[in-house]
């Protein structure tokens, strides 16, 4: 290392890159990717002024406390398929792994009647689990993620309603339940507990996404698997506690539901992934892997629930609804594809 | 192809005049310009970053030209697409193959062009038009062969097939040897001589030199964008070419320093008996501290598999595997990254960069958890090494937060290089150190490289060209077919002694190891 630590200063006689452009089309990249949440933050302005112009009744306190609330599952789910996405993969296993994991709730609250703690740690574990079986299959097995989570999301589904012997359970026994979702920590504000356990997660999320191992391998194995398994980082270890703490996030969700509804509903769930998936699409993290934030997940989660209340506030047909929500997703991947393509060339 | 012949030799068959293409704050190309005679293979060359792939692209139609004219055979057009390019007889041959591995090499040749009746797509029909055509090439390829089990030079046959079965004038390639080894260069070679007609041309672009002797008649030199000068290559020696390349001259055929370590104490890495189900059969040899050890050897011939193999990246068995004098075992990369051992792909875009990250984030990669506390990255830290070794390294970038791929492979390649470093590793693995990197930033690389064996490092460099293992290795291991065929000491080494080794002609073992 000696050698090294003499430095030659503007010894190179490379004859000069042209880098000033090079740094100009850097900045223009990094003005570009922030561009991209500006741009979903800007839509998501956009639509609420719409829809406070179209019908006052939008924001009303009351409809925007509705809005944030029904923002928190969907949200929630989102925030782990976001780690999952950025490395490259998908989980079809949220929308019914949430259902396993409300369930869960409900065995540990109803069934052996434990204290509420034992419920939300329960739900938690329970999701970190199924996320764990699907990072073993897609890391240890190598089976593609779109297969192994489309088995899960079957197999869970299938869970859900074996162990709640097909109805739902409700949570009678434990008195303040559904206060942990439905609760308002402010006397005077309207808005419910769940709302900030969603911002707390998200916060939780973009932490662990910018300043840990797992959020920084999470980005390498994205960008580059193979080099940065050549890199020596474990990378099949790191990919399944990367599935695992998506898992978490599934459980969290499966609680929050299920506090939600007061009861665990074994029959729902399916589409929920989907949802979550355009959430973080429509956020700017890209399906192929390395590019991606939290931040843009939960702006794309928010738009998911303004659009879907809004429409319904302004008289749109639930049939048009969806027409509405399909556009939006096609739109916003259509800009993300024009920002790389520019960024390409 | 006849009828031309008579009056269309004294015409230039492509000409390029005053052509410029300006980028948002980059000047790609200015006042280009380029003469290919019909029966002629010009040779292109500039460094990286001259604008040969400009230049390439806008006769491909991919780009358009800001100003300037081109011309063949006397008239003037402006490719307005690939498709329209290829229409007006221009083909290119990428660097990077745009084969489908799935399909047969008679499917990848006529595709979008397939042979029909009655809207229905006849396999026989196709398979015996492409055989005609490898005939007509004298080619020895079958047709119904799946492309992606073919060898990188057989691919690139079929490239060449295809460009002619569009009946091209020109043909543009694009560092056609990067990947061959002499045997497959020279019949690429004959290929080219026989396409070339008195109505046809080729544009050859190439890093090796000493090709351009072998295989062109004229040289155009490129530097910056702009047009520098065209030489015969008759009379000109590739030293000139070089330095007109790079502006200035460049050192040329050296040796490395003596072997400061030749005591049997100082090995760091011992491999016998190495062997995979595929290729590699008994491979023993020994590395010392300070030293480069060279691996020559044909394409195919085991040199990147053993690399792998010692570091864990795929299955193999040793009989025995010491790392400063321990056994041990390697399962995976990370293991190997753990005693010290690091490798750097010969394929950097694919195996050794994250291409979309920042010069920190790969340089930093392999260090991150000892730049972290209780899982929390300390990015400080990670800024503050990666500035300190950007600068060590004399890596060309206006800042560490610039995406890998926007630097020259050079400066890449030093950021990989830089990866390891922080890594703190003894033993280096370099996988064709060079490839792809031009003139003036090799001997950039190879400066850095014999600084690392000096400072104590000690390195595996895998090299496909002869004049580079000669240059920089201590002891060169030669292969051929999976086994260890030779070792030279530099003193005795030759390229003739080299690439009988690596032919298997004789078997000389005078530098073998003690151990």
């Amino acid at each position: 290392m000696s050698i090294l630590e003499t430095p030659t200063p503007k010894e190179s006689k490379v004859p000069a890159q042209p880098s000033p452009p090079l740094s100009g089309k850097a900045l223009g990249l990094r003005l570009r990717s922030s561009l991209q949440q500006l741009l979903a933050f800007g839509s998501l302005i956009v639509l609420v002024v719409f829809f406070g112009v179209m019908n006052s009744r939008f924001l009303l306190p009351g409809n925007l406390s509705d809005i944030l609330l029904s923002t928190v599952v969907i949200g929630l789910l989102a925030l782990g398929a976001t780690f999952v996405i950025i490395t490259g993969g998908i989980d079809l296993s949220v929308g019914t792994g949430m259902s396993l994991c409300s369930v869960m709730v409900g065995v540990v609250l109803t069934y052996l009647g434990l204290p509420m703690w034992a419920g939300v740690v329960g739900g938690i574990l329970m999701g970190a689990l199924i996320g764990a079986v699907n990072g073993f299959l897609i890391s240890f097995l190598k089976i593609p993620p779109f297969i192994a989570t489309l088995a899960t999301m079957l197999v869970a589904q299938g869970m859900a309603l074996v162990v709640s012997g097909t109805k739902p359970i409700y949570f009678t026994g434990t008195e303040g339940f559904s206060n942990l979702a439905l609760g308002k920590p402010i006397a005077g504000l309207v808005i419910p507990n769940a709302v900030f356990i969603f911002f707390a997660a998200a916060t939780i999320a973009g932490v662990v996404m910018s300043k840990t191992l797992l959020g920084r391998y999470t980005f390498s194995i994205g960008s580059n698997e193979e080099a940065t398994a050549l890199s020596g980082i474990n990378v099949r270890s790191w990919k399944l506690w990367i599935y695992t703490a998506a898992g978490a996030f599934t459980g969290l969700a499966g609680v929050i539901i299920a506090a939600r509804l007061n009861s665990a509903q074994p029959g729902q769930g399916m589409g929920y992934e989907l949802q979550a998936i355009a959430a973080v699409v429509i956020g700017g993290t890209s399906l192929a892997g390395g590019k991606g934030s939290i931040v843009g997940t939960v702006i794309g989660a928010l738009i998911m629930s303004v659009l879907t209340n809004g429409l319904r506030i302004i008289s749109v047909p639930q049939e048009w609804q969806n027409v509405a929500i399909g556009v939006v997703i096609l739109v916003a991947v259509y800009l993300d594809m024009l920002r790389r393509k520019e960024a390409a060339t | 192809m006849t009828a031309e012949q008579s009056t269309s030799d004294q015409r230039t068959l492509l000409s390029v005049r005053g052509v410029g293409k300006t980028f948002p704050g980059v000047r790609a190309l200015h006042n280009m310009q380029l003469d290919l005679r019909h029966g002629e293979v010009l040779a292109l060359v500039g460094e990286n970053g001259a604008g040969k792939s400009t230049l390439m692209k806008l006769l491909s139609g991919i780009y358009i030209p800001d100003q300037g004219t081109f011309e063949i055979n006397g008239q003037a057009f402006t490719p307005a697409s690939p498709k329209h390019a290829q229409e007006l007889g221009i083909s290119i041959i990428h660097q990077e193959f745009n084969l489908m591995p799935d399909l047969t090499v008679a499917q990848n040749i006529y595709i979008g062009r397939e042979p029909r009746r009655y809207g229905i797509l006849s396999e026989r029909a196709l398979n015996r038009k492409t055989q005609d055509l490898f005939d007509r090439m004298g080619l020895k390829l079958d047709a119904r062969e799946r492309c992606g089990e073919l060898t990188v030079a057989k691919q690139q046959m079929v490239e060449i097939a295809k460009a002619l079965s569009h009946d091209s004038k020109v043909i543009i390639m694009d560092e056609p040897t990067a990947a061959l080894n002499d045997a497959e260069v020279a019949t690429l070679h004959e290929l080219i001589r026989g396409f070339v007609s008195p109505s046809t041309g080729v544009i050859y672009i190439s890093h090796r030199m000493d090709e351009l002797k072998q295989i062109s008649q004229r040289v155009t030199v490129i530097r910056d964008g702009e047009y520098v000068a065209t030489v015969d290559t008759e009379e000109t020696t590739m030293r000139e070419v070089i330095s007109l390349m790079v502006g200035r001259s460049v050192s040329g055929d050296q040796r490395p320093p003596a072997n400061p370590a030749d005591r049997a104490d100082d090995v760091v890495l011992s491999v016998e008996g190495l062997t995979t189900p595929s290729l590699l059969k008994g491979v023993s040899f020994a590395l010392r501290r300070g030293e480069i050890l060279g691996f020559a050897g044909l394409m195919g011939a085991g040199r990147t598999e053993v690399a792998r193999a010692v570091v864990g990246a795929d299955k193999a068995s040793f009989e025995r595997l010491e790392v400063n004098g321990a056994n041990v075992q390697i399962p995976n990369p990370a293991a190997a990254a753990k005693l010290g051992i690091g490798y750097l792909s010969e394929d950097r875009k694919h195996l050794g960069l994250m291409l979309e990250r920042d010069v920190k984030e790969n340089i930093m990669l392999s260090s991150l958890p000892a730049n972290s506390a209780g899982g929390f990255i300390n990015d400080a830290a990670l800024r503050r090494t990666a500035d300190e070794y950007t600068r060590k390294l004399r890596i060309k970038t206006p800042s560490i937060r610039q995406l890998a791929r926007n630097l020259s492979g050079g400066n890449q390649q030093k950021v990989v290089i830089a990866k390891w470093l922080v890594k703190d590793c003894d033993i280096l693995i370099f996988d064709e150190p060079t490839r792809g990197i031009d003139v003036g930033a090799k001997d950039e690389i190879y400066k850095l490289l014999n600084e690392l064996a000096a400072a104590g490092k000690a390195i595996i460099m895998i090299s496909s060209e002869l004049p580079e293992v000669l240059r920089l290795s201590h002891r060169i291991a030669v292969m051929c077919e999976g086994r260890i065929t030779g070792f030279l000491n530099n003193a005795e080494a030759t390229q003739e002694n080299i690439m009988e080794l690596a032919t298997r002609r004789v078997s000389i073992t005078t530098g073998a190891p003690t151990s």
